[in-house]
């Protein structure tokens, strides 16, 4: 039988999809205004952002309305709510792109530190990760999900060498201090991306397998 | 204080209108929050009042209903929700003890004065109940039968009103090739598709459901409710319900009714989501009632 409230979670989905839409372009675009120390996209990161917030708040306001309505149950259920928490993770990578934006802009008033490897690297593989949380997301892959949990440690990996990395600029020579902790910010923010990442992945898997694969190694 | 009900103009005065004193009412209840500004009203009920012999059972009710939406009334039992909706086509006019005071004006005209024709009301005013009523006849003589007391016996036009009503109904595909076998045995969801293909035939105005799955099991109730979320815009439906889900499910705007009073009206989203009364939070959290 066809139900009009498949129709409301179809909608609800498309404006999950265009809030990760605008989460990806956002860490994109602040990671080519810190490489390309571009200040004006770094200031236009901050003024997207707002789009995001709203749609944050939009869906939520869908998903308490289909909860009082609809009641829903099972996998409509876990959808619904998995959609609430889904949302917020989107809009905290579009924060953490903000900070990085930010970073940008700081770090654009001084010469160069060094060449950025590890960073863009690093960038490559939290966006990577939100990407392929979404397609699981979309095409109801649990294993694609699975899989993105797991590369959460890579990014970790990245972010503690860059920490060594920095730290021995600073103590080789204090006026590099400022830029060196400005880096340290944008590679701790990336790590926050790719754990946002590695929510949406789990909160997916609970959506197709009502399985909760949260913490499991501690 | 007591209030003293005014005589309402010929036209518009109640058949068994009586001046009264009744008690302090809470006058339109709580729906101070509700704007129907955006909405055309196709029913409207104006300080009306209902006695069952000594015993008054409406206090002063007042009620916009707004065209081609679904309104559901809840509350608990003997809040006067059905008393209300069978006071539309004018059902309650059978019982003899009852009297009423106050107007309804659908699509702007009384329909509670002397001179109005009931069964003309009727045919303008739409209603399915608890129990599936089928006629004891074929499914496509239920369907017309409103048509037919109007003397309509030309076939294409009623051939075209059964198919019209029927696929409104959801009901065509399942009994499309056996319109002249007998309703009554059809199942008890699809008699109540039936009863609502029947109801919308001539049209109505304002389509009454006086719970109409309270009888079915869930999956005809899941069908009829997909139903009514599909007649909106073709018809304005006014559902009572005891089922506060379902009314959380199907309707557009829900009026809370408790003792015989309208206690709040307002969207469906905002009575679920953040009723402005007490009594309703309390309701329809399950809490009492």
């Amino acid at each position: 039988m066809e139900r009009h409230f498949d129709q409301e979670l179809e909608d609800l989905k498309q404006e999950l999809l265009r809030m990760a839409g605008l989460a990806e372009q956002g860490v994109a675009q602040a990671l080519k205004a810190l490489i390309q120390r571009d200040d004006a996209l770094a200031r236009q990161v901050t003024a997207d952002d707002a789009v995001l917030d709203k749609l944050e708040m939009d869906v939520d306001d869908r998903v308490i309305k289909l909860l009082a309505l609809r009641q829903p149950t099972a996998k409509d259920l876990r959808f619904i709510t998995m959609a609430m928490k889904i949302s917020g993770e989107l809009e905290r990578i579009g924060d953490q792109a903000v900070s990085i934006a930010k970073r940008a802009l700081a770090l654009s008033q001084e010469p160069s530190l060094k060449p950025l490897v590890d960073i863009p690297q690093m960038a490559e593989h939290a966006q990577g990760m939100i990407r392929d949380a979404l397609d699981a997301f979309v095409y109801a892959k649990p294993d694609l999900a699975r899989a993105v949990v797991t590369r959460d440690a890579r990014v970790d990996a990245l972010n503690d060498q860059l920490h060594r990395e920095l730290t021995s600029f600073m103590i080789e020579d204090p006026r590099t201090i400022t830029r060196a902790l400005n880096l340290m910010t944008v590679a701790r923010k990336l790590e926050r991306v790719a754990d946002h990442a590695t929510n949406i992945a789990e909160e997916v898997v609970y959506l197709y397998e009502a399985r909760d694969i949260r913490h499991q190694n501690q | 204080m007591t209030t003293l009900m005014e005589e309402k103009p010929a036209s518009a005065t109640p058949t068994h209108a009586v001046s009264v004193a009744v008690a302090p009412a809470v006058t339109g209840g709580s729906a101070g929050g509700l704007s129907l500004a955006n909405e055309e009203t196709v029913l409207e009920v104006d300080q009306f009042n209902l006695w069952y012999g000594a015993k008054q059972a409406l206090f002063d009710v007042n009620l916009k209903f707004p065209r081609g939406k679904v309104t559901a009334l809840i509350g608990p039992s003997g809040c006067g929700k059905s008393t209300l909706i069978r006071s539309i086509n004018r059902l309650n006019d059978l019982i003899d003890s009852v009297r009423y005071s106050g107007d309804m004006r659908l699509n702007g005209a009384s329909i509670l004065g002397r001179n109005v024709d009931v069964i003309e009301l009727r045919k303008r005013t739409g209603m399915v109940f608890q129990k599936t009523n089928p006629f004891p006849m074929s499914i496509y003589e239920n369907v017309i039968y409103p048509l037919r007391i109007d003397g309509e016996n030309r076939k294409s036009v009623l051939d075209e009103i059964v198919e019209r009503s029927l696929r409104r109904a959801a009901l065509w595909d399942e009994v499309k090739d056996r319109l002249h076998e007998s309703a009554l045995q059809m199942s008890g969801g699809q008699q109540q598709r039936l009863c609502i293909a029947r109801a919308i035939s001539a049209e109505p105005e304002v389509l009454l459901m006086d719970e109409p799955c309270s009888a079915l099991d869930p999956i005809a109730t899941a069908k009829i409710e997909e139903l009514i979320y599909q007649l909106k815009g073709l018809y304005s439906v006014i559902i009572v319900t005891h089922n506060m889900q379902q009314a959380a499910r199907v309707s557009d705007y829900t009026a809370f009714f408790y003792l015989g009073r309208l206690i709040e009206y307002d969207t469906t989203e905002k009575i679920f989501t953040n009723p402005g009364n007490k009594q309703t939070e309390d309701y329809v959290t399950g809490r009492f009632g």
